[in-house]
């Protein structure tokens, strides 16, 4: 092996690759942007719904007040719900979201509650439909409070303390650090946009620097300087990817930027969201642990070659920029499927699946931004993504010494 | 020196396998140009493209300055400036850098690449444009830094595959001085081209190729007495046995190449 050679040709296609617009745009470029697009558009849309729908006083409908005047009070007195006149299109309203909820109060409820028999109220909601399940929270909430009431007022008129009903309380308390409160919800998103960009970083280089190559008519003229075939490999493969680990880079170092961008946005409403009794900010833009990050980097790192040298193989085959976008562009498909696997609920890692390439490193990379590390999968991963970037790479460098695709007509 | 003994060249196709070249033998000495003479198809390119170590032999062996093809390609191409119509630069480089990248393939250090460059730009004149990128450049420049990248290692042996197609007269000119000067420096040189009128004009042996097959060869004295004819075009045509099978050859099926170079002959 002539590394001279090697790293003669790495300079070469670095200097080239710079010079190419469509390069640039594809390795940085277009990370630069994703990335803060991503967070403050989702955080933003994310923040401004959720403090409208919490701005907004529901209408919710009483069917059958006339049977239960207390317990119409109660919810008069409630300054988070808009009472409005019963009518019997109450389903359609909710359906036209006119009408956030209605609560159906049965026949003879209050002579029930004195005779101490059971009776149903029933809460109408439009389920999946946030402003509604607030309504139906606070209607909710207010119905307790009134039960809660009757159970006081029958226990003191029986000379009993209000814990003969309740001999206890409970409570909950997370344990998780926030970042695993966090990770969950966007944990599962950003190491797959790390994984998905060092495709799209090796992608157009990889095409440029084989398929562009033969199209362009200089590989023949690269092809008879001596330059030896696996250093010519080499030093293309390298290329690439440095071009994917690059966009990957970039990638979270725009990450950074736009969540430490976000956050100061963010730290200004925060006065006005408590007051409006929200915790908004945190469930909308939860922490990343930093070390999950550094931890994902690692992981992408054997993932990439791995990519380089499959889009490197593919784009070689083709004769041109166009065909050969047409047998890589299938890929990002491929890629997205153990992505979006990784994403779903109850999908854990295993021994099994720590040997499913691109699966493996999802899996892995939700655990470690929030903020786990499972150190035997890990090295799993790390060396069985290796061995499969080997054969990639292996295959890459056999293809290359092939006449029929080299000059294939 | 360039060598070939009984050089084939098959490749796989569907309906079985092409005959690009068979049992081709010659010997060019230095200082001597040889013409490999062939209509479209007749395994010109396949021919120098085993010796230029880009296509392997698939039967029969061949020494190019004393290095075997298959077993010692990187040295042979080290002594090899091969030169073609399809042969493109790198756009996005300089016309110095371009030189230069090829120099350092070659194992030439960074002086010699310096010094090697400045005398191939006043050779060829091309202080005007030669830090400017290629892909700004006319035919004709990119044709004198092409030049100079296959004598940036000063190599011993020349092999030029249809160089001047596509050119204009002019351009074509340059590179027939060019021929000649490798010539007169010493360099074994192979040439080939359908052109009738340059093989007169530039080679001490020509080889006339057709099917793959290496019909006749000899200086162009002896090919003038053994066919009985002072025209080229006309010893061509007696050689490859009349018009009707000339015509014939261009509708042979063409065996792999290079799919850019805009050049549609399979020589």
């Amino acid at each position: 092996m002539n590394w001279n050679q090697v790293w003669t040709v790495y300079g070469k296609e670095l200097r080239d690759s710079l010079r190419d617009r469509r390069t640039l745009i594809s390795t940085i470029v277009f990370p630069a942007v994703i990335m803060p697009a991503l967070m403050f558009g989702f955080g933003f849309m994310s923040f401004k719904v959720v403090k409208s729908a919490q701005a907004e006083i529901p209408s919710v409908m009483i069917l059958g007040h006339e049977k239960a005047d207390t317990l119409r009070q109660a919810f008069e007195k409630s300054s988070r719900l808009k009472m409005v006149p019963p009518s019997d299109d109450y389903a359609q309203q909710i359906s036209d979201k006119k009408l956030r909820a209605a609560v159906e109060i049965p026949d003879g409820f209050e002579a029930a509650l004195e005779k101490g028999a059971l009776s149903k109220v029933k809460i109408y909601t439009y389920s999946g439909e946030m402003k509604s399940g607030f309504a139906a929270d606070e209607v909710d909430r207010v119905l307790r409070d009134y039960r809660e009431t009757l159970v006081k007022d029958k226990l003191t008129a029986r000379g009993l303390p209000g814990t003969f009903i309740r001999p206890f309380d409970i409570e909950r308390q997370n344990v998780a650090p926030p970042e695993k409160v966090g990770g969950n919800v966007i944990g599962g998103v950003i190491p797959y946009l790390l994984i998905f960009l060092s495709f799209v970083g090796a992608m157009y280089p990889a095409i440029d620097l084989t398929a562009g190559e033969k199209e362009r008519g200089t590989m023949e003229t690269i092809l008879c300087s001596p330059v030896g075939r696996m250093e010519l490999v080499l030093g293309k493969f390298f290329t690439v990817l440095t071009a994917s680990l690059f966009t990957v880079a970039i990638s979270v170092i725009s990450l950074g930027l736009s969540a430490f961008g976000v956050a100061l946005t963010f730290a200004n409403k925060t006065a006005e969201a408590a007051k409006a009794g929200a915790k908004v900010v945190g469930e909308v833009m939860p922490t990343i642990s930093p070390l999950g990050v550094a931890g994902v980097l690692v992981m992408i790192i054997p993932l990439a070659i791995l990519f380089a040298a499959i889009v490197f193989t593919t784009a070689l085959f083709a004769k041109s920029h166009k065909e050969a976008q047409t047998y890589v562009s299938p890929f990002m498909l491929v890629i997205i499927l153990p992505a979006v696997a990784a994403m779903l609920p109850g999908v854990e890692l295993n021994a099994k699946l720590a040997l499913i390439p691109i699966l493996n490193v999802s899996l892995v990379s939700k655990e470690m931004v929030s903020g786990s590390f499972p150190l035997g999968l890990m090295a799993l991963i790390f060396v069985s993504s290796c061995l499969y970037a080997a054969g990639a790479l292996v295959a890459a460098v056999k293809m290359f010494n092939r006449e029929s695709v080299l000059f294939r007509a | 020196m360039i060598e070939a003994r009984n050089l084939s060249k098959t490749f796989p196709d569907k309906k079985g396998v092409i005959q690009a070249v068979s049992e081709v033998s010659f010997r060019v000495e230095p200082g001597q140009i040889y013409g490999l003479l062939g209509a479209n198809g007749a395994g010109k390119t396949t021919a120098l493209r085993m010796l230029a170590t880009l296509l392997k032999p698939s039967s029969g062996s061949a020494t190019v300055a004393g290095f075997d093809v298959v077993r010692e390609p990187e040295r042979v191409r080290a002594q090899v400036g091969f030169l073609a119509a399809s042969t493109a630069l790198y756009g996005r480089l300089t016309g110095r850098e371009f030189i230069a990248y090829f120099g350092r393939l070659n194992g030439l250090s960074q002086a010699e690449i310096d010094m090697r460059t400045l005398r191939l730009v006043e050779e060829l004149d091309m202080q005007e444009f030669i830090d400017r990128r290629i892909e700004k450049f006319s035919t004709g420049m990119k044709q004198r830094v092409s030049i100079a990248r296959t004598l940036i290692h000063d190599p011993a042996v020349m092999i030029f595959d249809e160089p001047t197609l596509g050119l204009d007269v002019l351009a074509a000119r340059t590179i027939v001085r060019f021929i000649r000067e490798c010539r007169s420096r010493g360099k074994t040189v192979i040439y080939s081209t359908h052109v009738m009128s340059e093989v007169e004009k530039l080679c001490d042996i020509i080889g006339i190729v057709h099917g793959g097959k290496l019909l006749a060869e000899g200086t162009l004295a002896q090919l003038r007495a053994r066919f009985n004819q002072t025209d080229m075009e006309e010893i061509f045509v007696s050689a490859v046995g009349g018009g009707s099978q000339l015509a014939a050859a261009g509708e042979t099926r063409l065996p792999p190449k290079l799919p850019a170079g805009g050049s549609n002959s399979f020589s």
